[in-house]
C-alpha cells in the first residue's frame, strides 16, 4: 500500500500514510484538539498524569515538543514488575528531556502497596482507580490543567457504558476538557480524537512503546467487552469510534451548551476536604477499609 | 516464518504465504487490536508476508 499523500510505503490505513505523513497527522490532530477546545491557555502549567505507557509518554513528548510548560506526575501503586518497568522507562524519558517528574507511591500516601491491600488475581480496579484519581488531584493542585492519556477508544467506550448503565448524567464529565469544579484540577485529553492503534503506531515509530505487561489485579470487565465489540465493528466499518464520539459531542453541545464546565459549591469530604457527594469521599472510605487488612500473597 | 505475539508472549514457527490480514485471521487476532511489524518495519494489512519474514504482532491495548 502506498501513502495517499506522497506515494512512499504506507505504515497505516484509512487513509494510507507513510511514516512521515502519519506522524504529521498525529501531531496536527493533537494541535487541532488543543486549539479547538482551548485545552491549554498561554502561560499555563500542565501536569501530565504519566504511567510510562504509550499514551502518557506520547502526550509528554507532544506537549513538550510543542513548547508547553509540562511536568510529569506518576503514581506508583506498588505492583511488582508491572509498574516497575513503566516507571523506569518514564524516569529515563523525563531525564533525557529535562521534564520534571514526581512519583507518588501508595505506600507513602495510603500507607500500603496495592499488593498489600488486595490478594493477587482479585480485581482491584475500582479501589485502585479511586486512589489514583485522588492522588493525581491532590498533587496537581499547583497546575492549571492535568492532561490524561484518554483516547478515542476510551471515550467511545465510556459513551456507550453511560448509555447502557442509564447514567447519561455522567455525559457532562466526558469530553476533551472536563468541567471546572471547585477543588479539582481541570482535566484535559489531548489524544481525544486518536485511536489507541494510532497512538501505538506513533509510539512505535518514536521508540516510546514499552512491551505489553498485564496488571495482575485487572479483570475482564464490562468495558473490556465493549472494547471488543467496538474493535470488531471498527475493523469492519472504519470510523465507527469516531462517529460515536462525534454524536456524543453534538448531544453534549445541544444539551449543555457552550460552557458546561462550571460546577461550584459542592460538598467537601469531612476527612480530607476534597470535593465529594456524601460526607466522606470514596478514597477516604477505601483508606479506612484497607487500614486494618493484612494480605498474604500466594503464588 | 517466525511470529512473536507480545500479548501472550508467544513465539511461533509457521509456514505461511499471504497478506498480514490473512495471517491475523489465521491466528484469530482482530486487526484493530494490534500493529504488525514485519522485519522491524510497521506494515499495513495488505502487505505480503512469507516464510522468510520475522513478524511481531504488538498489542495496542494497555494491560491495566
Amino acid at each position: 500500500m502506498k501513502c495517499e499523500f506522497c506515494q512512499k510505503t504506507a505504515i497505516a490505513e484509512n487513509p494510507a500514510r507513510c511514516q512521515t505523513c502519519f506522524n504529521k497527522y498525529v501531531e496536527e490532530t493533537v494541535k487541532h484538539t488543543i486549539k479547538k477546545y482551548n485545552l491549554i491557555e498561554e502561560g499555563e502549567r500542565v501536569c501530565v498524569a504519566a504511567s510510562g505507557g504509550k499514551d502518557s509518554i506520547t502526550i509528554l513528548h507532544l506537549l513538550h515538543s510543542f513548547g508547553y510548560n509540562v511536568e510529569a506526575l506518576a503514581v506508583d501503586e506498588g505492583i511488582h514488575v508491572y509498574r516497575d518497568d513503566t516507571i523506569r522507562f518514564l524516569t529515563k524519558f523525563c531525564k533525557e528531556r529535562n521534564i520534571p517528574l514526581r512519583v507518588i507511591s501508595y505506600k507513602d500516601e495510603i500507607g500500603k502497596r496495592l499488593e498489600d491491600m488486595v490478594p493477587k488475581n482479585k480485581p482491584a480496579c475500582n479501589m485502585c482507580g479511586t486512589f489514583r484519581r485522588h492522588i493525581l488531584n491532590k498533587y496537581s493542585k499547583e497546575y492549571e490543567k492535568i492532561a490524561t492519556g484518554h483516547n478515542l477508544d476510551d471515550e467511545s467506550q465510556a459513551v456507550l457504558m453511560n448509555i447502557v448503565n442509564a447514567q447519561t448524567n455522567l455525559f457532562a464529565r466526558q469530553g476533551p476538557k472536563t468541567r471546572d469544579v471547585d477543588g479539582f484540577t481541570q482535566k484535559i485529553k489531548p489524544l481525544y480524537f486518536l485511536k489507541e492503534k494510532e497512538i501505538m503506531t506513533y509510539a512505535y515509530t518514536k521508540q516510546f512503546a514499552v512491551g505489553f505487561t498485564e496488571c495482575p489485579f485487572s479483570r475482564e470487565s464490562f468495558r473490556a467487552n465493549l472494547r471488543d465489540v467496538f474493535n470488531l465493528e471498527e475493523s469492519k466499518n472504519p470510523g465507527t469510534k469516531h462517529n460515536v464520539v462525534q454524536k456524543y459531542l453534538s448531544m453534549r453541545q445541544s444539551s449543555l451548551g457552550d460552557n458546561p464546565e462550571t460546577l461550584k459549591d459542592i460538598n467537601k469530604c469531612a476527612v480530607c476536604g476534597f470535593p465529594c457527594n456524601g460526607e466522606t469521599c470514596k478514597a477516604c472510605q477505601y483508606k479506612k477499609k484497607v487500614a486494618n487488612t493484612t494480605i498474604k500473597q500466594t503464588g | 516464518m517466525e511470529v512473536f505475539i507480545d500479548k501472550t508472549n508467544q513465539r511461533k514457527q509457521l509456514s505461511f504465504e499471504g497478506t498480514a490480514k490473512q495471517l491475523l485471521r489465521k491466528l484469530s487476532i482482530n486487526s484493530e487490536e494490534v500493529i504488525i511489524v514485519k522485519n522491524d518495519q510497521i506494515t499495513t494489512l495488505d502487505a505480503k508476508v512469507s516464510d522468510e519474514d520475522t513478524i511481531k504482532i504488538l498489542s495496542v491495548i494497555s494491560g491495566g
